[in-house]
């Protein structure tokens, strides 16, 4: 897929990632990812949520592996070497996504993305934020606040 | 940070080393070492701190420090004999002073109990001021010492009777009527950069008589080779004050001391300095007009070209590289320079390893060449980690003065002795250091030492001596404190800790065993909860904070002749010693210093324990066995399977066996924190980067045998089953 032109005069424009889970597209916004690399096999942490695949070492930092899919409540991934992991910042940490594939960069117009439709469960009404319409494919934006597993609530049990 | 607050920042750093350098130098005094340096160092340190603290308006430190500085005059001018009692007070006026300097950093309003020390001091100098009513100061026993950077006499005034040891009136016996001062100065351009100047030091000298200067500014090179920051001028006084004594003049210099080169002599007022003298002495005109800017010295030059021979301005060049260079640099840019080195570390060892596996022959130039790479990488982690690292001074210099306050809350007598004081030790170890060694050096003077009279009645002297010494062993540092008091009462420890629960009735306990029962939670072997020692949560705690730090305490004591406390403590936090292990398909990282040995069980060692639970049979006792794999939830592997058990030792106190699939070996390994990007993660303390690149996390062993424990019925209380 090329770079799309979702040309909107006024509005103001947004550049977004979109990268595929299942057979779903998604997008994240360009300004929390740092950057993308390939899968590596990760440590294994205790006690934690299944959609923690553990943590990696990115030039000697050790990072969180959110599987985003599973987060998201679609299906766990069987991570191989064509998975790739996008770098983001949340808050001011740094997080990695498993995610299947990147697809694309979009510069779409902030009015093109629609809400999210009600039908949607909660979980993934807690992270989308709203779709976006190209070329007759549906892309969900998706907001990275509150991926991590909660703190706070782990504490207070 | 707004510049103002950035000085005053350096101000109270400054106050810091100032301060320590204070007591330092009283303690010495109170031990009867020192000379008039030691009086002057002291001196110095008041008066820097109360001029310093004027600067930024701090009215009431300003207003003690006075009072304290008034005192400390008297002392060097020996109107005030330095002995034992006036030592005391004006160690509690440091104290005081301290506090001030604390609480003027914090904002607040100082302290109370000022009002009886400035009283102490007040009395002090009162009475000495009633003293030398029939000798008057200055006394009359010293000698002009040639050397300009002595300014007093060697030995000034330490005999209580120098104060009335000679009435003669006469202040100054040596200086003939008629004769004048030379007094020849060269400031070194270091004297500029700390913002010292001629000016003041001339006005100063003016106060003391007429005067004549002269400035020699043939030294100034031609502009080309003139360095804007250099010092070029000397200057020549002619001091018409023939009663002034020679330490007055040498006082004026007191704060240029080092940064500048004078000398003060004797000459007759006759012609023979003629040449020196101006025609028409114009007292300080040329200086006080000169436009002085401490940078730019030689541009204030307008006086008149003199005679004087060339000053050894070479001489004072040299001087210079005495003191150490130090630089103060933000702690964030040292730490992320030992990130770094962490980073190449790994980095060098991930890449010596792939060479290898590459098939690379040993004796191959690439194979030597990561030698070398290698050899390189450790050396330049040592220094970087040497950055941080700082005596334990900064420590053990906080600790007399709690000894004091200590020895007065309980009405005993201590000495404090210090040893290896310069040992140095990562920062951070220093920071977490200081609690659990007041908890001791109070411990140790609360419960450890006897009352005066106790002492007398068991035949010692009634001073209590409490050692507190450093010493590097073995990579890690050892911190030793030792009393010689009363030892530990083991009949009483026992008696306690029976009716705590900690221990059964009919417990066979080996002395050691008994001693260590202090380090139990919740023991207190005083009689009545002291303000001093706390409620009795004291040794426990100092316990577990030494193993926060991967250290380990251990006591010896001996009935009647005190105990030692033994601290052995890693030098950095940054790298830990760990025993790498598998658990399935992971690796692991025990720390070493909660491993006691490890363990190949027979099948047979290892039973039952309830639904289930596991106890491995360690030489007849049984100690709780913990699957690690089962811990992280990584596997099902019996804990009978094969493996290989590691005896590890908890904080909370109890002993435990970890099963893992086997050891790899010994590593050393940069500790990367999981907090910074994830959360903490139960039984997890941290994690490291292998050499294959790879995360491995470091096990927590406490949480890993507290985890345990919340999950299965109450074990039976450690110290019954390590019997």
């Amino acid at each position: 897929m090329s770079v799309t032109q979702t040309a909107s005069s006024s509005a103001a424009q947004r550049e977004l990632v979109a990268f595929r889970m299942g057979a779903q597209e998604y997008c994240v916004d360009i300004r929390s990812v740092l950057e993308i690399r390939g899968w590596a096999p990760a440590t294994h942490l205790p006690s934690s949520p299944s959609y923690v695949r553990g943590v990696i070492n990115l030039r000697g930092t050790v990072l969180p592996i959110i599987d985003l899919g599973a987060r998201l409540g679609l299906q766990v991934s069987a991570p191989s070497a064509r998975h790739v992991i996008i770098v983001a910042r949340i808050d001011r940490k740094t997080v990695g996504l498993l995610v299947e594939a990147v697809s694309d960069i979009l510069t779409v117009a902030e009015d093109v993305i629609q809400p999210t439709p009600d039908i949607a469960c909660e979980t993934v009404r807690a992270f989308v934020k709203g779709i976006i319409a190209i070329d007759g494919e549906m892309i969900s934006l998706i907001t990275l606040d509150g991926l991590l597993p909660d703190e706070i609530a782990q504490e207070a049990a | 940070m707004d510049p103002m607050e950035a000085i005053k920042a350096t101000f109270f750093q400054e106050c810091d080393e100032l301060l320590g350098d204070l007591e330092e130098g009283l303690l010495t005094l109170e031990t009867g070492g020192g000379d008039s340096e030691t009086v002057n160092a002291v001196f110095r340190a008041v008066h820097s701190v109360k001029g310093g603290a004027g600067a930024f308006g701090l009215e009431p430190l300003v207003r003690f420090a006075h009072v304290f500085e008034t005192t400390m005059d008297m002392v060097r001018s020996g109107a005030l004999a330095p002995e034992l009692h006036v030592i005391q007070v004006l160690l509690r006026a440091a104290d005081h002073l301290a506090d001030h300097v604390a609480a003027a950093k914090a904002g607040g309003t100082p302290v109370g109990g000022e009002d009886a020390i400035v009283a102490e001091l007040e009395a002090l100098t009162a009475g000495a001021g009633s003293a030398p009513a029939a000798a008057p100061a200055p006394i009359p026993t010293f000698e002009a010492t040639p050397l300009p950077s002595v300014p007093d006499e060697p030995d000034f005034g330490f005999s209580p009777m120098m104060i009335s040891l000679d009435p003669d009136p006469q202040p100054e016996p040596e200086p003939d009527t008629g004769a004048d001062w030379l007094v020849r100065f060269t400031p070194k351009d270091v004297m500029y950069r700390n913002a010292n100047d001629a000016l003041p030091l001339m006005r100063e000298l003016a106060r003391l008589g007429p005067l004549s200067v002269e400035c020699n500014i043939r030294t100034v090179p031609l502009l080309d080779a003139l360095d804007p920051l250099g010092a070029y001028l000397t200057w020549t006084v002619t001091l018409t004050a023939p009663d002034v004594a020679r330490e007055r003049i040498v006082d004026v210099f007191e704060f240029v001391d080092g940064d500048c080169v004078f000398s003060v002599e004797q000459v007759e007022a006759e012609p023979a300095p003629a040449p020196m003298i101006l025609p028409e002495p114009e007292i300080l005109a040329p200086v006080a007009s000169k436009p002085v800017a401490p940078a730019t010295p030689q541009v204030a030059a307008p006086t008149p070209p003199a005679s004087a021979e060339t000053p050894p301005a070479n001489e004072a060049r040299g001087a210079e590289a005495a003191a150490p260079a130090t630089i103060r640099v933000d702690l964030d840019r040292v730490d992320r320079l030992i990130d770094l080195v962490g980073e190449l570390v790994i980095n060098q060892a991930m890449l010596a390893q792939r060479v290898m596996e590459s098939g690379v022959a040993r004796s191959s130039n690439i194979a030597l060449g990561l030698d070398d790479l290698e050899q390189l990488t450790r050396e330049i982690q040592d220094s970087v980690m040497a950055i941080r690292a700082q005596p334990v001074k900064s420590v053990f210099q906080r600790m007399p003065r709690l000894a004091r306050e200590v020895a007065a809350m309980t009405g005993k007598r201590v000495r404090l002795v210090t040893e290896g004081e310069g040992t140095e030790v990562d920062k951070t170890v220093i920071e977490r250091l200081a609690e659990p060694l007041t908890h001791m050096l109070r411990n140790a003077i609360d419960h450890g030492l006897e009352s005066p009279e106790e002492r007398r009645a068991a035949g010692k002297p009634e001073e209590g001596v409490i050692k507190l010494a450093a010493m590097h062993r073995s990579g890690r540092i050892v911190i030793e404190i030792s009393d010689d008091g009363r030892g530990i009462n083991r009949e009483r420890v026992r008696d306690i800790a029976v009716k705590r629960g900690l221990i059964e009735a009919d417990a066979a306990l080996s002395d050691e065993e008994i001693d260590n029962l202090i380090f139990a939670p919740g023991f207190s072997t005083a009689a009545t909860i002291s303000d001093v020692s706390g409620r009795g949560v004291g040794m426990d705690v100092v316990k577990r904070s030494i193993q926060a730090l991967g250290g380990r305490i251990t006591i010896v004591s001996r009935p009647g002749l005190g105990s030692t406390f033994t601290m052995s403590l890693p030098l950095t936090l940054a790298v830990l010693d760990g025993m790498v292990v598998t658990v399935g398909e992971q690796t692991l990282v025990v720390p070493i210093t909660a491993i006691i040995e490890s363990l190949q069980p027979k099948p047979g060692d290892i039973q039952a324990l309830g639904p289930d639970g596991f106890v491995l049979s360690v030489r007849g006792a049984y100690v709780p066995l913990i699957d690690v794999a089962q811990a992280m939830s990584w596997g099902e592997t019996a804990s009978t399977g094969p493996g290989v058990t590691l005896l590890v030792e908890s904080g909370i106190g109890g002993l435990a066996a970890l099963r893992v699939d086997a050891i790899q070996g010994q590593r050393q390994v940069v500790i990367k924190s999981l907090e910074l990007n994830y959360q903490q993660v139960d039984g997890i303390a941290a994690a490291t980067i292998l050499g294959d690149g790879r995360v491995a996390l470091i096990l927590d062993v406490d949480a890993i045998i507290s985890l345990r424990k919340r999950s299965t019925p109450p074990s039976p209380p450690q110290f019954a089953i390590a019997s």
